[in-house]
């Protein structure tokens, strides 16, 4: 076994540890700092993957802005009951079931797929992955058109937000 | 080295999880929490497909990008709805939202 193989061990079991915690814990705050864990685990595994662009940006926007934005909202939305009652609703168990047999229906699909155990081929030398897609999401032969539809839902999305939530009493 | 093997596992648990917590949470900020572990799974397979495949092409890290912008759109509406629900009906669980029931 590799260096890399033990540190993907570990990190996809911490990631997927922090990620039950999220969805079992019963305090809102502290589910909110597992899923800041989760996606630390997350950000490591990008950079195994060569990845180190979208690592950065996963810390940077996911934890930096997307996990503070949540427990800004736990933190107005809280009663005094919030925390007493169960976390998880009557049915749980169905919901349970349902993510056990998809885990195991992916699990099946993905084991009979020729592609399965595939090794990952050597990054060529002198290849620059950041430089690369900058090209690629501003020329008008890659990704400029999404890169510009997605900052128009950006802007969509801060005008609905600034609407719904702004208090008109 | 890794097998691809290994990842599309991991991300197939994270959305698993992920799937759980959407179905079986009360909280709405919670349910909420679980659609980002399930983003974040899908966000694991479209890099490792680009990480194994055509690595010049950069398809799925230009993807991934468009799905960090949504998911922060996702996250700023969604947020927003519940706060303006817990203005009006003082609750964010999910089951007292039950206006269009009958």
């Amino acid at each position: 076994m590799t260096a890399e193989q033990i540190i993907f061990l570990i990190v996809g079991a911490v990631t997927l540890l922090a990620g039950l915690m999220v969805v079992t814990v019963r305090n809102l705050v502290h589910a909110a700092l597992w899923l800041v864990a989760t996606l630390f685990g997350v950000a490591i595994v990008y950079a195994l993957l060569n990845a180190g662009f979208i690592a950065v940006v996963q810390v940077v926007v996911y934890i930096g802005a997307i996990a503070i934005l949540f427990i800004f909202a736990v933190m107005l939305t809280r009663r005094q009951a919030a925390d007493t009652g169960p976390a998880l609703n009557k049915n749980w168990w169905g919901g349970a079931l349902m993510s056990v047999l998809t885990f195991a229906g992916l699990a099946y699909l993905l084991q009979g797929w020729s592609g399965f155990s595939k090794q990952a081929a050597a990054i060529p030398s002198g290849f620059d992955a950041v430089s690369q897609l900058g090209n690629v999401l501003t020329s008008p032969q890659g990704y400029v058109l999404p890169f510009e539809v997605a900052s128009v839902l950006l802007l969509a999305a801060l005008v609905g937000a600034v609407y719904l939530a702004f208090n008109k009493k | 080295m890794i097998p691809l093997s290994w990842y599309l596992i991991l991300a197939a648990g994270l959305f698993s999880i992920g799937l759980f917590g959407v179905l079986a949470r009360r909280n709405a900020v919670a349910i909420l929490l679980g659609v980002e572990l399930m983003l974040n799974a899908i966000n694991i397979n479209l890099v490792a497909f680009w990480r194994y495949g055509e690595v010049s092409t950069m398809a799925g890290q230009v993807f991934t990008i468009i799905v960090f912008a949504v998911a922060a759109a996702e996250v700023a509406v969604g947020l927003a709805l519940v706060i303006s629900v817990y203005r009006r009906r003082n609750t964010v669980v999910a089951e007292e939202l039950d206006l269009l029931k009958w």
